[in-house]
């Protein structure tokens, strides 16, 4: 077992969370308490070097199309990202938002368009090479890996990142050792930052709903994303919750992230977003901001068609 | 201050706490003491099983013993042949989650390598016998990838069928291929070198308590290596993929990579049981590389409790034990698998030992770090939303 002194070249900024993530699993300054205050960029990517020019596009998806069968359900679709925005992705149901997050993450091949992310087409690439780009999402129907515990949920994000494979593994590697102890650091971070650490050693199946949402999020963050892709990350949770996350997401925009957001709920995300995009039918019919949206006739009357089944969600 | 999201967390998981409890099988309590056990007094426990378990044939415990209708020794030799297999088995199916029902193929493929450079009836060149096990599990890895690689894409019930088709195929090879000597097959296969003080080899057909010990020896070796693979970013890749192939890759594992990993770890064990097998029984035909024997190996990893290695050793004892115990019944072998497996499936769905992997190195003092915490400052659950809110 390595001491705690050589185990200090790894962290590579004395950051404050960092050196107390080491401080957690070693024995030094037992009694430190616990910081809240762990910024998440430094959680997940002590040595990132956090892109600050926000306005550029980090994004760029042009004419987006999808069809199943005779179904095209996303027709022509065009938006920009930003760097550090929260870019709003709303529409009734069924409208597309999902399909395209699988277009863009490489679930579904496009049947025409591009997605570019920092001028790198993500068409034709492999889904794990798509995250490694930069991209990470969650699902809107939760998909965590049920027979893993929390801890171990996000720790696969951060594999990402990782290089050991199985000779490596075999033969215990100086490397290997310092990715396994750097991921337990980090995982842990990573859940306290989202509030579920007392919850790390749980399988998440067994985890309540809400925490299983937060994970959701937590092993997207770990696998170092450069855009965020949220599903519904709020979907079934009361008027409370939804505040409460939606705190999270911006904390994790103000850290350096740039976020796409699905929402069905309006009220939340004209209170969250930055800019928006409203998707009906496949189709875009609008993009602004919050004020804009709000006040655009065809959002109104696609909205008000559907409020019936608004309150079902 | 409570949030409405932590409320419902307590009240979930108490429910689930009590959800769980009627669940529990007989093992369970086991597998949850051996969890609270120290690095070292799980050592210690280790090593007496492990006595045990090597002091087994010499024993030849009364009630347990197979004989006078089947040599002992050589019954535990063929246990721990059988347990290899099954340990190679569960890294395929237990672990990555991939249905392979051809894996008779790699058993037989490592048998006749062995038998073809060793065996005086072979017109190939002669080398040692134990240089032809890692020569067994690089033939069989080959035979692993060029199988994996067009057929890894495909998804479960597909994979099932081709890996099925592998297994016969192998087994019509043997029978047509007139170098392969089908039926008529090959004598005076191999063994570890050495002779007794009256002039017999030590490692004879008649003896098995040599080949159990090698084949003993051999699977703790692997289980270290494996236990090693498994707490590591290799390991949880298989759990995830087994959980949710699609999440896995969108979470950036390369999901491919990991499962010809598994699948060429799987066939190059299958190969060394496989050459350990031709060597013990000192012949190798065609006739015992069948689908029925295919379904032992992979009834052996269900049993145990897929996943996990232990439990995968233990069910490839047992499925090699018990007709050799009970010879009355070995006729209705299959039978008998059958009803023990439909019977596990509803009672046990996770096998007898369907403990949990660990599979994280430092998991323990993540564990310890995390009861320190909650049992100390009692500051959890504080999302880290609170002060950016002002
Ligand atoms: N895999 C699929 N096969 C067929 N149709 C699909 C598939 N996925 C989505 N669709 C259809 O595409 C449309 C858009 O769905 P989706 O993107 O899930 O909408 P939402 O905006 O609610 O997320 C719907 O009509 C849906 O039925
Ligand atoms: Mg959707």
């Amino acid at each position: 077992m390595s001491s705690p002194a050589s185990d200090q070249p790894e962290v590579r900024t004395p950051e404050a969370s960092t050196a107390e993530g080491a401080d957690r699993l070693g024995v030094e300054q037992p009694d430190a308490p616990p910081s809240l205050e762990s910024e998440v960029a430094q959680v997940v990517a002590p040595d990132r070097d956090i892109e600050v020019a926000v306005g550029d596009n980090l994004v760029e998806i042009r004419d987006l199309t999808v069809t199943f069968g005779g179904l095209t359900a996303l027709d022509h679709v065009t938006f920009d990202i930003r760097r550090g925005e929260i870019l709003g992705l709303i529409g009734p149901n069924g409208a597309g938002k999902t399909t395209c997050f699988n277009a863009m993450t490489g679930v579904y091949k496009p049947s025409d368009g591009t997605v570019e992310l920092e001028g790198n087409s993500l068409g034709g690439r492999k889904k794990h090479a798509i995250t490694r780009l930069g991209l990470a999402r969650t699902f809107q129907n939760i998909r965590l890996f049920g027979q893993m515990t929390a801890l171990e949920n996000v720790v696969v994000g951060l594999d990402a990142r990782h290089k050991t494979s199985v000779p490596g593994a075999v033969f215990r590697t100086p490397r290997l050792r310092r990715e396994e102890k750097s991921s337990i650091e980090h995982g842990m971070a990573l859940l306290e930052f989202v509030g579920i650490v007392d919850k790390s050693d749980v399988l998440a199946r067994n985890l309540p709903y809400g925490y299983q949402r937060r994970l959701e999020i937590a092993r997207a963050l770990a696998t170092e994303p450069k855009l965020l892709c949220l599903d519904e990350p709020a979907a079934g949770f009361n008027p409370a919750e939804k505040d409460e996350l939606m705190q999270l997401i911006r904390t994790i925009r103000d850290d350096g992230y740039t976020i796409l957001l699905i929402e069905h709920d309006m009220r939340l995300v004209m209170g969250v977003t930055d800019r928006i995009v409203v998707l009906e039918f496949g189709k875009k019919i609008a993009e602004g901001t919050p004020q804009e949206i709000r006040e655009d006739p065809k959002v109104i009357a696609a909205y008000l068609g559907e409020e019936s089944d608004d309150g079902a969600a | 201050m409570t949030s409405p999201i932590e409320d419902a967390a307590a009240t979930q998981s108490h429910l689930d706490e009590q959800s769980e409890r009627p669940k529990r099988g007989p093992f369970d309590g086991l597998a949850r003491r051996w969890d609270h056990l120290e690095r070292w007094q799980q050592w210690g426990v280790l090593a007496l099983v492990a006595a045990l378990v090597y002091l087994l044939p010499v024993l030849n415990p009364p009630l347990i013993t197979s004989e006078p209708s089947n040599d002992f020794p050589i019954t535990c030799a063929n246990m721990a042949i059988y347990a290899l297999a099954a340990l190679g088995l569960n890294a395929v199916v237990g672990q990555a989650g991939l249905l392979d029902l051809g894996y008779i193929g790699f058993f037989a493929v490592g048998a006749y390598v062995t038998a073809l450079w060793t065996s005086t009836d072979s017109t190939f060149v002669k080398i040692p016998y134990l240089w032809t096990l890692p020569l067994a599990m690089i033939v069989t890895v080959f035979f692993g990838i060029i199988l994996g690689l067009p057929t890894l894409r495909l998804r479960g019930d597909y994979l099932a069928i081709v890996t099925l088709g592998f297994g016969e195929i192998i087994r019509l090879l043997a029978t047509i291929i007139p170098a392969l000597r089908g039926q008529v097959g090959f004598q005076n296969v191999g063994a570890p070198p050495g002779t007794k003080s009256d002039g017999n080899p030590v490692f004879a057909n008649s003896s098995g308590t040599p080949w159990y010990w090698l084949t003993v020896t051999i699977i703790i070796l692997l289980m270290v290596l494996l236990g090693n693979i498994e707490r590591s970013r290799a390991g949880r890749a298989w759990i995830a993929i087994r959980e949710d192939e699609d999440a896995a890759e969108i979470m950036g594992v390369p999901t491919f990579k990991f499962k010809l990993w598994a699948f060429a770890i799987g066939a190059a064990l299958g190969g060394l049981s496989g050459a350990l097998f031709g060597g013990l029984n000192g012949f190798v035909n065609n006739q015992k590389f069948d689908v029925q024997t295919s379904m032992l190996f992979l009834a052996a990893v269900v049993l145990g409790g897929a996943g996990n290695k232990f439990g995968a050793v233990i069910g490839g004892a047992l499925v090699a034990y018990l007709p050799l115990r009970f010879t009355g019944l070995a006729e209705y072998k299959f039978l008998i698998f059958g009803v023990i497996l439909v019977v596990l499936m509803i009672f046990r769905p996770q096998g007898l030992f369907g403990a949990r992997n660990h599979l994280l190195t430092y998991a323990s003092r993540a564990r310890r770090w995390l009861g320190e915490k909650t049992s100390g400052s009692g500051a959890t659950a504080v999302p880290a939303t609170e002060e950016s809110s002002s």
